[in-house]
């Protein structure tokens, strides 16, 4: 039998190249198929629930202003961290986020779960002039997002979330105008908006009804970071991944 | 070695496109780096996001990033690429001249719609693969591109062998499509707008999105560039390389491992232990590929370390590969879950990628520019002293940058879990982030220095290119690198 040499490889262009595909496909094969098969990756606990139209709207102003380049939303499993921010993050509380914003870098502090620590009013101030309420902060103003929110293609933003596996009813989907104008109306009628988004806020979250803004859509989503889970009611049990 | 074969090509090589790569790695160089110094001042400075939505630190950061990965390191890669293929394959570009224009404009045009976008905040809100679908759907039309006129030059070959360097290359491109395309699947929202979301969510996306994003450096930042030091620091110091056998483990063991070490990124996060523990351990095993690789850079020089002194072109590239075992070395360290606890989420790993990208991909790409434009242009550089010149303030740039980074990431570590003796946390969030301040305007100076050698670089090529011809003398002095071909 003739001896292999590596004389072979480098003579045959396709040869190179495939075996070239195959050594680089295994490790993200091996790491990432699991995750999608394992069906204990997520922990299965109670609350958690689709963003309201609002919501989604807010957190695609986070993504789209780089809010994660600065701000991550995972709490680690330390004493420090559980202090500082509270119970460590679980698959769960992101497994319907589009993309994940754990982030990488905290230059400003963990937001995973801000949700209901400041008051709205506290969120639209601060937004507008950090420095006017944290001096040393180092974050850049948002006063721009004082402008009507584009909420005109809201359904088909909840069409496309519930194609790639979010599940949004017929009825969240038909609703989805309404249920984004009620949400930042205190006045208006909002049975049906409190039955599909169970514990969903109302509030004029920029201190002025008229107008949804920017500002409105960010903070109810803020407002919300981290609050679906009741840690009191889950047993250890439903944390285990394996 | 091949690549030490005089070129004898009977047509010639497609070089106008490469001219053109070489100059655009230039240009986005210093757009990347001054970028990076207002970023850098914004977050000494935060006056200087301007109250501007376009301004942003969120909306800058990402044009940085990709000025420098992409455009810089994107048009240095291609640049050289399309160079070293034709010469170590003797071999016509595959298309031609017009591929090679093709490859270029199409790479330009992707650079400059994704920038477009983030200014306007068009982004996929995943680091190093911010550009929307639509972008993303051109570039791997370019991309593909790429691969048919590398892989087609190689077919065509007038060598046996296929040089090690394109190895490399070649698994770059392969490993950044199959990366590329994988991370970006995503469903566009329509209605005319540039809005997607992609088809996976939360920890399955932050385990692809990390696999990507650490092979964005392992592929993009690292194979690619072993190809370029696997061709000219042996050109530039006239030797060939140290060990042929070592380049064989080096690439098969280096592709092999890469690819598992993304979830270091992922540490005490809501990613299962096991994927935690097998990117550790990878991380860890990467180091001995690295080093390998470095060795064989490094020992090729045997015989030829006299040429530091009178060729400050090989100065960047050995630098580059002392940076690199560096970086290398400093990277499987972090991915231990006991340092990462402190590192992660800090300055440090800032830093990290700072040395790596400054000092290993920058003086890397700097070394061979050096190189290749006299070879490019047929003229002698303008100046040798202005190279030593950019070399030290370059140099001083990163050693500021990165001992300010090492010192604010370890400090705001420590400060986050330091208690005080009642047993609270000692400090508030905000207050590890004034602490920050010294250290910010250090790493703005660094930049600025790093920003200034580029601007050095700039103006050495442009008397270089520009030079009358009968500047250029019949005969080119001995002590330049081409002397030894």
């Amino acid at each position: 039998m003739k001896r292999f040499t590596h004389a072979l490889i480098e003579k045959n262009l396709i040869l190179l190249g495939v075996l070239t595909l195959l050594t680089v496909a295994i490790g993200g094969l091996v790491q990432i198929v699991p995750l999608f098969l394992v069906e204990t990756t997520i922990e299965r606990v109670q609350g958690i629930r689709p963003y309201t139209p609002l919501e989604l709207m807010g957190r695609n102003i986070y993504v789209r202003e780089g809010c994660y380049l600065c701000h991550s939303q995972m709490v680690r499993p330390f004493r420090d961290e559980a202090e500082r921010y509270g119970h460590y993050s679980l698959a769960a509380e992101s497994m319907y986020d589009h993309p994940f914003q754990w982030g990488s870098k905290r230059t400003g502090p963990d937001l995973a779960r801000v949700g209901g620590r400041y008051s709205d009013d506290w969120h639209a101030a601060h937004l507008r002039s950090p420095r006017d309420l944290v001096p040393a902060s180092v974050m850049p103003p948002y006063a721009f997002l004082d402008r009507p929110l584009d909420a005109e293609a809201i359904r088909a933003h909840l069409r496309a979330q519930r194609a790639v596996g979010v599940p949004y009813s017929d009825e969240m989907i038909a609703e989805a105008a309404n249920d984004l104008a009620a949400q930042a109306t205190p006045e208006a009628d909002a049975s049906g908006f409190s039955r599909r988004y169970p514990n969903a806020r109302q509030a004029a979250f920029d201190a002025d009804p008229k107008v949804v803004t920017e500002m409105d859509a960010l903070v109810a989503y803020l407002q919300m970071l981290g609050t679906l889970v009741r840690f009191s009611d889950v047993t250890p049990d439903q944390l285990r991944q394996p | 070695m091949a690549a030490l074969a005089a070129p004898a090509p009977t047509e010639l090589d497609v070089e106008a496109p490469v001219r053109a790569f070489a100059i655009a790695t230039v240009f986005w160089g210093i757009a990347g780096f001054l970028a990076g110094v207002v970023i850098a001042a914004q977050l000494a400075f935060p006056l200087l996001n301007l109250d501007l939505e376009w301004t942003t630190f969120g909306r800058l950061r990402p044009l940085h990033t990709s000025a420098v990965i992409f455009a810089f390191g994107g048009n240095a890669l291609i640049g050289t690429s399309l160079f070293i293929v034709q010469r170590t394959c003797r071999a016509r570009l595959f298309g031609g001249e017009e591929m090679g224009w093709f490859l270029f404009w199409g790479y330009q045009f992707f650079i400059v719609t994704a920038a477009v976008g983030y200014l306007f905040g068009v982004t996929q809100g995943k680091e190093y693969a911010e550009p929307e679908w639509y972008v993303d759907i051109w570039l791997t039309l370019v991309w593909v591109a790429y691969l048919v006129a590398f892989g087609g030059t190689i077919l065509k070959r007038r060598e046996p062998h296929i040089y090690v360097a394109n190895w490399f290359l070649l698994a770059f491109i392969i490993t950044v499509a199959m990366l590329h395309i994988v991370n970006n699947l995503a469903l566009p929202v329509g209605g005319g707008i540039g809005k997607s979301y992609g088809v996976a969510s939360g920890v399955q996306d932050a385990m692809i999105q990390w696999w990507y994003g650490h092979n964005a450096v392992g592929f993009f930042l690292t194979a690619g560039f072993l190809g370029m030091m696997y061709y000219f620091i042996p050109k530039q110091a006239g030797r060939p390389v140290y060990s042929y056998r070592l380049s064989i483990v080096h690439f098969w063991s280096l592709i092999f491992l890469y690819i598992w070490a993304g979830p270091h990124h992922l540490h005490y996060t809501a990613l299962p232990d096991w994927a935690q523990t097998l990117g550790m351990v990878f991380s860890i095993m990467l180091w001995m590929p690295s080093w390998g690789g470095m060795i064989n850079g490094l020992m090729t020089l045997s015989g030829a370390w006299d040429k530091l002194r009178t060729d400050p072109g090989l100065r960047f590239s050995v630098t580059a590969v002392g940076f690199y075992a560096m970086a290398t070395f400093e990277g499987p360290v972090m991915s231990i879950r006991a340092v990462n606890s402190l590192s992660h989420y800090t300055d440090w790993t800032i830093g990290h990628v700072h040395s790596g990208a400054l000092g290993w991909n920058g003086f890397i790409i700097f070394g061979a520019l050096y190189w290749l434009i006299p070879v490019l242009w047929n003229k002698k550089l303008y100046s040798e002293r202005l190279v030593s010149w950019h070399f030290w303030v370059a140099t001083l740039g990163i050693v500021l940058y990165i001992t300010a980074m090492w010192v604010s990431g370890i400090m705001q570590g420590l400060m986050w879990r330091a208690y005080d003796e009642h047993g609270f946390l000692q400090y508030a969030f905000v207050e590890t982030v004034a602490a920050m301040h010294p250290y910010y305007v250090i790493r703005m100076l660094g930049g600025l220095l790093y920003l200034s050698g580029a601007l050095i670089m700039a103006w050495n090529i442009y008397r270089t290119v520009t030079a009358r011809e009968e500047e250029a003398p019949a005969a080119l002095p001995a002590a330049l690198p081409m002397a030894a071909e």
